[in-house]
């Protein structure tokens, strides 16, 4: 599991990579939330293009960033997301906290 | 309903074995024909089940966790995860969405998730014993895509 963080102007895009479980969850959280801290952006964007599985814990994972964006006055944006981990965030009506959209087909 | 091929696993309670675990037991049940679909509804069922023994069932202690997986001649996958940890005191309380003991970024949907993407689930639990969670799930297969 592996976190790319770009800066751009107001924004923060994640691009994450790999499988995302309660094992890899709590490594690549303290590097996103300390990007958040440092520059307070207006909008956070959680590329999931590259997330090969992911279980419960990115709903953990989503929710805590969604409660650190408000707190710096941000939105959170969740793309890329496979059917299966759409499914998941579903579940968990994270729809409700921010835009969450699925890989498009091609 | 006849078991037409079983499988044991036991491994430490580490979460660096979640991975390993999902991928295992998918890769048995792989021999069902399964869609890209089911065979991550059962990957995601089981790190659920391997998340909840190793954060809930042993906590901060190392244990170990077995896992008993079998194929039915009517195309069933049946996946036993059991713990000998701390037990569930109220087994209908811990399977209420959003509820956890931990807090944190748990969400508290591990057995909603479970409950979600299986046919069926179980939980046996005895404080101080352990927890035993049996998931059933009929794969339609390929064929039917």
């Amino acid at each position: 599991m592996s976190a790319k963080i770009e800066y751009l102007k107001n924004e923060i895009r994640v691009r994450l990579d790999g499988e995302i479980d309660h094992h890899s969850a709590s490594i690549i959280r303290l590097s996103i939330d300390d990007a958040i801290i440092h520059k307070r952006p207006k909008s956070l964007v959680l590329d999931f293009g590259s997330v090969s599985f992911m279980d419960s814990s990115g709903i953990g994972l989503v929710m805590g960033r969604y409660k650190l964006m408000r707190t710096v006055g941000g939105k959170i944006k969740v793309q890329n997301l496979s059917p299966s981990a759409y499914k998941v965030m579903k579940l968990a009506g994270l729809e409700r906290l921010g835009e969450l959209k699925q890989k498009e087909v091609v | 309903m006849k078991i037409i091929n079983e499988m044991k696993l036991c491994f430490d309670s580490r979460s660096v074995n979640e991975g390993f675990s999902r991928v295992a037991v998918s890769a048995f049940a792989a021999a069902l024909d399964p869609t890209v679909e089911e065979l991550s509804d059962i990957k995601t069922a089981v790190s659920e089940a391997v998340t909840n023994a190793i954060v809930h069932g042993y906590r901060e202690k190392m244990g170990k966790i077995y896992i008993t997986a079998a194929v039915t001649d009517n195309n069933t996958v049946r996946i036993r995860v059991r713990d000998r940890g701390a037990g569930i005191e109220n087994i209908e309380q811990a399977m209420q969405p959003l509820f956890t003991t931990l807090g944190g970024e748990r969400a508290g949907l591990g057995f909603a998730v479970m409950e979600s993407f299986m046919d069926k689930i179980k939980v046996r639990s005895k404080p101080g014993c352990g927890t035993t969670v049996t998931l059933e799930k009929h794969i339609l297969g390929k064929s039917t895509e």
